[in-house]
């Protein structure tokens, strides 16, 4: 069958991986205090499902860590054992384990058998710690010792029902216990209690049969019932009491089907039975269950019982026996699983890209067709404006396809925290807010590294120890937060601590010291700015978390790769907050089209506020810094398109014009154009790719009439228009 | 006509690998993710057998076993459970709420068929 195995792998491995990442999740929001019975269930059932597919497939080597998980793992959610911080711990190092062989099984790179048996020893250490002091009876070790303490406490014990003392029996009970593990005798002595009174009558030197007297109310065939369920019941003889005026056979009148026949003929031989047990077929049938095979044969289902308990003797068996849930979590993750396909990504991004096509293609047919009589061709117009829709019903349901909540890259932060705060002896919390806020897939690959770079640097030099906040009066433990947001057509994801902040002195010092070109008179914003530098940091020692400098410039470059901002908002003793901005999708956008000459520039549609037509008397030129116009009592820089292109526009007077009213970065300014085009979705077609980057440019698209056109980095012109007039 | 058995499982590549093995061996295969799923398609197909884990968000092997017996549809199904919880007292629990059998994960495909044509031929 391995064969066939093998096609389920990749289903396991991807399943084994969300599991972790679920089990990871839990345990990282596990209160070590007041643990939450959810989440030990949810931490548990992901190690059991692992546990259930390792061992199905073959994995053994997971097997054995998700076991030793499992077992700690059901100790505490039964509370046998308080939660502790070092647990947690062991877990997450477990998970890590688990995660290096599932990498090993897929083929990428190869685990570690020696961390394997380390954290499989300290996982055991932790579960054996609990089992002394959990248990207050001494452990049992062998048959005879647990039939003696039987005998002894037995008497004693209170009737858990009300007898009715005339329909009380007493039954005698004999049964074979060769094959029985200790543990399954106890269980029974347990169960036959709930039942009555039980007295072990068991002779001191007999080793393989069991004599029991029972004293109950309940019918023989809840006795049989207790018994036949854990005892062979070919091995089994019920007998009422010979000092009651009814003796009956039991075995012969209380089997309620037609299996009692087949029963009776092998009571007489496996009683005395002493071959060994052929090996456990790891299955069994219920007598008497509804739907119980009718052929029951002594040989293969009979003998179920006990042969699972001589596999019992097993040690991970007998740890498998002693996982008795008690009660089952029933929320955790919804599975939804079974409404989910998985394609991959570059499906989708063909998928995405003909979509791209398709919208030039409908443009370029709207175009044609609006030159056509629209009374003539009724038809062929309503015809287009559907097809219009439908392409930009299709586009927005293939776009969402690609989009996913950031918590996916959130997710790992709360164990980078955590492992680094407790290297670093600092004591953080991790806040995240607007988890659910959905960001291109590709985007989301690409946040995450310059992300965790910003997180750890927050956490090495922003927060600092306990013992500096508390002299400088905050609360010992300092927070992060990442949290992200949208804005406009950006998504905003902030990383703010309440730390130490940025020591403007220090990193002027520091750039001189570099040789960088600074001055006292910088503002802060560029002051902060310099920490992009390469190889800048002000880090006194190096530790192997940051300090070499290296990274914050990679950050910056990375977020610019992705067509982000990043920006720096820092006061000294108070905190620092780092926030990245990033354009929703890469790969379309609604922009307005606006006419300079003969060429044709798009506008992003989110920076518009408005458009107007300005009269002569709101124009005021600013000796050397060119020209402002008034919009409702606030002047706005006017950015001239013809000026930044260098284009021979067909008006220069801003009054003859259009003023297209921008918003971007919290700054406003007005762009010059000849005129409004109209409003078009357009495809981003990287210009950088496909030729290089420029000023002021954000990439290209292809018009509806097959022209290019270039779309314009609102931002970028905002901030030099701002730059102008400071 | 083919015999139609109920897989309930959280785990998608036990299930699969369940419903891999009896399709190869003729029957119709139903899956469930959960306990709450398989009490929603038991009562929307009439199955022959229900196959099902103990250990299931949502809800439970040992739940979904006590409220299928319930249905008069259910009263005489072989219901069997497969489990890596091989102790007495689940075996217990999985026999008061009615199971008619029980399977050791990890299965064997073979061990798998042989047993379930011992119940539904």
């Amino acid at each position: 069958m391995s064969t066939d195995l093998e096609q389920f792998y990749e289903i396991f491995f991807e399943e084994s991986s969300e599991l972790l990442a679920d089990m990871e999740t839990c345990l990282l929001r596990l209160d070590v205090n007041s643990p939450d019975l959810e989440d030990l269930n949810a931490i548990f059932r992901a190690a059991h499902s692992i546990k259930g597919g390792a061992g199905t497939f073959g994995f053994t080597d997971m097997t054995e860590t998700t076991h030793m998980l499992e077992t700690l793992l059901d100790k505490l959610r039964k509370g046998e054992l308080e939660v502790r911080s070092e647990m947690v711990d062991a877990f997450l190092k477990a998970g890590d384990v688990i995660k290096e062989q599932l990498a090993g099984h897929r083929g990428e790179g190869q685990a570690d058998p020696a961390a394997a048996a380390a954290i499989c020893e300290e996982l055991k250490k932790l579960s054996e710690e609990v089992q002394a002091p959990a248990r207050e009876i001494p452990i049992i070790n062998t048959k005879a010792e647990i039939l003696s303490a039987e005998n002894e406490i037995a008497i004693d014990e209170i009737r858990p029902v009300l007898i009715d003392d005339s329909s009380e029996l007493t039954y005698c009970i004999e049964f074979s216990n060769d094959g029985m593990s200790n543990m399954a005798i106890e269980n029974l002595f347990a169960n036959l209690k709930q039942l009555g009174i039980v007295e072990n009558n068991t002779p001191k030197n007999e080793k393989e049969l069991c004599k029991l007297k029972l004293i109950t109310s309940n019918s023989e065939e809840d006795v049989w019932e207790t018994l036949a369920f854990v005892v062979d019941p070919a091995n089994l003889r019920i007998e009422v009491d010979s000092s009651d005026s009814v003796k009956v056979n039991v075995t012969e009148t209380r089997i309620p089907d037609a299996t009692h026949a087949d029963v009776e003929s092998l009571v007489e031989e496996d009683v005395c039975a002493t071959t060994p047990m052929p090996p456990a077929p790891g299955y069994g049938f219920f007598p008497g269950a509804p739907a119980a095979p009718k052929d029951i044969d002594g040989s293969e289902f009979n003998l179920n019982l006990p042969q699972q308990h001589s596999v019992s003797n097993n040690k991970n068996e007998l740890q498998a026996a002693s996982n008795k849930p008690s009660n089952k979590a029933n929320t955790a993750t919804p599975a939804n699983e079974a409404s989910s396909i998985r394609v991959s990504v570059e499906k989708v991004d063909q998928m995405i890209n003909l979509v791209g096509e398709l919208v030039i293609t409908q443009a370029m047919l709207a175009q044609t067709v609006s030159q056509f009589d629209p009374v003539v061709f009724e038809k062929l117009h309503s015809g287009m404006s559907q097809l219009e829709r439908n392409t930009r019903d299709l586009q927005e349901s293939v776009m969402s396809i690609r989009m996913m909540p950031i918590s996916f890259v959130f997710s790992r932060y709360p164990r980078v925290v955590r492992d680094l705060a407790s290297k670093l002896n600092k004591r953080v919390e991790l806040k995240t807010v607007g988890e659910s806020t959905e960001l291109d897939k590709s985007l989301i690959e690409k946040i995450a590294d310059p992300l965790t770079h910003l997180v750890r640097n927050s956490l090495d030099h922003g927060i600092e120890t306990p013992e500096r906040r508390i002299a400088v009066g905050k609360v010992a433990q300092g927070t992060i937060t990442l949290r992200a947001f949208h804005q406009g057509g950006s998504i905003v994801i902030e990383v703010s601590d309440d730390g130490a902040g940025l020591n403007r002195g220090k990193i002027l010092a520091k750039a001189r010291e570099r040789g960088l070109p600074v001055h006292d008179g910088m503002t802060d914003q560029e002051v902060w700015l310099l920490i992009f530098e390469a190889g800048f940091s002000t880090a006194e020692a190096v530790t192997d978390v940051s300090g070499r400098g290296v990274g914050m410039d990679v950050v910056k470059r990375n977020i610019q790769s992705m067509g982000g901002r990043i920006d720096i908002e820092s006061v000294f003793g108070v905190g620092t907050r780092i926030s990245i901005r990033l354009p929703l999708t890469l790969a379309i956008l609604d922009g307005l089209s606006v006419a300079v000459g003969d060429q044709m520039f798009i506008v992003p549609l989110n920076y518009i506020t408005e458009s107007l037509q300005p009269s002569a008397a709101d124009i005021k030129t600013v000796s050397g810094h060119g020209r402002v116009v008034q919009v409702r009592g606030e002047y706005l820089p006017v950015i001239a398109l013809y000026e930044v292109f260098n284009l021979r526009p067909n008006v220069t007077a801003v009054h003859e014009g259009i003023l297209v009213i921008l918003e971007a970065e919290g700054c406003k300014a007005a762009l010059f154009v000849d005129d409004l085009v109209g409003q078009h979705q357009v495809v981003i077609k990287s210009l950088e790719s496909n030729y290089r980057r420029v000023q002021g440019v954000s990439g290209a698209t292809i018009m509806g009439d097959g022209k290019v056109a270039l779309i314009l980095d609102t931002a970028a012109l905002v901030l030099s228009s701002q730059q102008e007039i400071v | 006509m083919a015999k139609t058995i109920l897989a309930v499982d959280d785990s998608a590549s036990i299930r699969q690998m369940v419903a891999f093995t009896l399709k190869g061996a003729g029957y119709e295969v139903i899956e469930a993710v959960d306990g709450q799923d398989a009490l929603d398609k038991a009562n929307a197909y009439k199955v022959n057998l229900v196959l099902t884990d103990i250990n299931m968000p949502r809800m439970d092997g040992l739940k979904l076993l006590e409220l299928l017996r319930k249905l008069s549809h259910y009263k005489a199904i072989p219901i069997l459970m497969l489990t890596t919880e091989s102790g007495d007292e689940m075996k217990a629990k999985g026999r008061a709420a009615g199971a008619t059998g029980w399977l050791v994960k990890p299965f064997d495909p073979k061990r798998l068929l042989e047993v379930i044509s011992k119940v539904i031929g």
